[in-house]
């Protein structure tokens, strides 16, 4: 098979497997009611899923930002979090600033 | 089919001061770059966010064609990747419904969940009523849709100017936002369980099987604030 074609697999079977966990969520909460205790319990299991991946794309990260080190990467998320903060939990300012911030540190370095 | 009124108002949330449009477009216009790097062509690149539309599958997908990973191994590693989707969208639909609304329309919402637009239905949804909710949700996810797919593109054709250093601030963004987004949301004891324990233990479990880490992280966090009994409100 050429390369172009096998992407074009490659592409479909990815948006497959991501498009079921949608699909299969859809079925699941059907019969449940946004009262109900087991609605609760996927609420607190999807955040804490998040804060999980959020952890490990800061900790342990894949690509780009593996060539930063993981003090640097904290300095800049603190940074951005004080001013999220302070700036009355605006998220335009902390965003661009983490970049330009993180860009800048890693020239200098 | 669609209230205007309230598809442009969820629209909406992509100009305000807490849209995601930025922390979206940084990284994929980082993922256009990449996929740019990796061979892909230009309609491959939209076509990945427009189908997929969820980056970590999409990132791990680029990785496993380079390497020449079999297509049942792609598969099985974006599906576990991307499996987090799957509570995230018990934990919305629940609070869309609506009697009045088409079963279709749910079949084909489920597609924009992702974890930016997640997380502002999250957190705006109280001030929607119950019966349009759906409709402001397209109006949300469309908007991020949108601005995922031409993100890619504008990364695609900007590559060649991206620096290594700026592809590294680029990767940044979308921690940073989803941070923030997340504190935001610690509005009430148990959130702020749910969500400090699996920051907590998904690094701890990820030295144990960085595969499943995030998945048995949530699922243990979850169900900690779960059990927890709330003084406050007096139930588990």
């Amino acid at each position: 098979m050429d390369l172009s074609s096998n992407l074009i697999l490659v592409i479909v079977v990815t948006s497959i497997a991501t498009f079921m966990s949608r699909f299969l969520g859809i079925l699941t909460a059907e019969n449940i009611s946004d009262k109900s205790k087991l609605f609760d319990w996927f609420n607190y299991v999807a955040y804490s899923i998040l804060a999980a991946l959020i952890a490990r794309m800061v900790i342990f990260p894949a690509g780009s930002l593996l060539e930063s080190t993981l003090f640097i990467r904290l300095f800049v998320i603190s940074i951005s979090i004080l001013i999220f903060l302070y700036s009355k939990k605006n998220l335009v300012l902390p965003t661009i600033l983490s970049f330009v911030l993180l860009t800048f540190l890693s020239s200098v370095n | 089919m669609i209230n205007r009124k309230y598809f442009y108002q969820g629209l909406k949330s992509l100009v305000s001061l807490r849209s995601p449009a930025i922390a979206l477009a940084c990284s994929f216009i980082a993922l256009g770059a990449l996929f740019n790097n990796a061979g892909f062509n230009l309609q491959q690149s939209a076509a990945s966010s427009f189908f997929t539309y969820a980056l970590p599958g999409q990132l791990v997908m680029t990785e496993s064609f380079l390497v020449g990973a079999s297509l049942f191994n792609i598969f099985l590693s974006v599906w576990l990747v991307n499996f987090r989707l799957y509570p995230m969208t018990v934990a919305l639909v629940p609070i869309l419904k609506h009697k009045s609304q088409p079963r279709w329309k749910y079949y084909l919402s489920c597609h924009l969940i992702a974890v930016s637009s997640w997380l502002i239905m999250k957190e705006s949804y109280k001030k929607i009523d119950q019966k349009y909710r759906l409709d402001f949700w397209f109006g949300i996810g469309c908007g991020t849709l949108s601005a995922a797919v031409l993100s890619t593109l504008l990364g695609y054709w900007i590559s060649d100017y991206l620096t290594k250093e700026m592809m590294i601030g680029l990767a940044i963004v979308n921690p940073v936002y989803f941070l923030c987004m997340m504190i935001s949301a610690m509005n009430n004891i148990k959130t702020v369980i749910a969500i400090s324990s699996g920051a907590l233990l998904g690094p701890i479990f990820y030295l144990a099987t960085p595969e499943w880490s995030i998945l048995i992280a949530g699922i243990a966090g979850g169900s900690i604030a779960f059990f927890i009994k709330d003084k406050k409100n007096g139930s588990i």
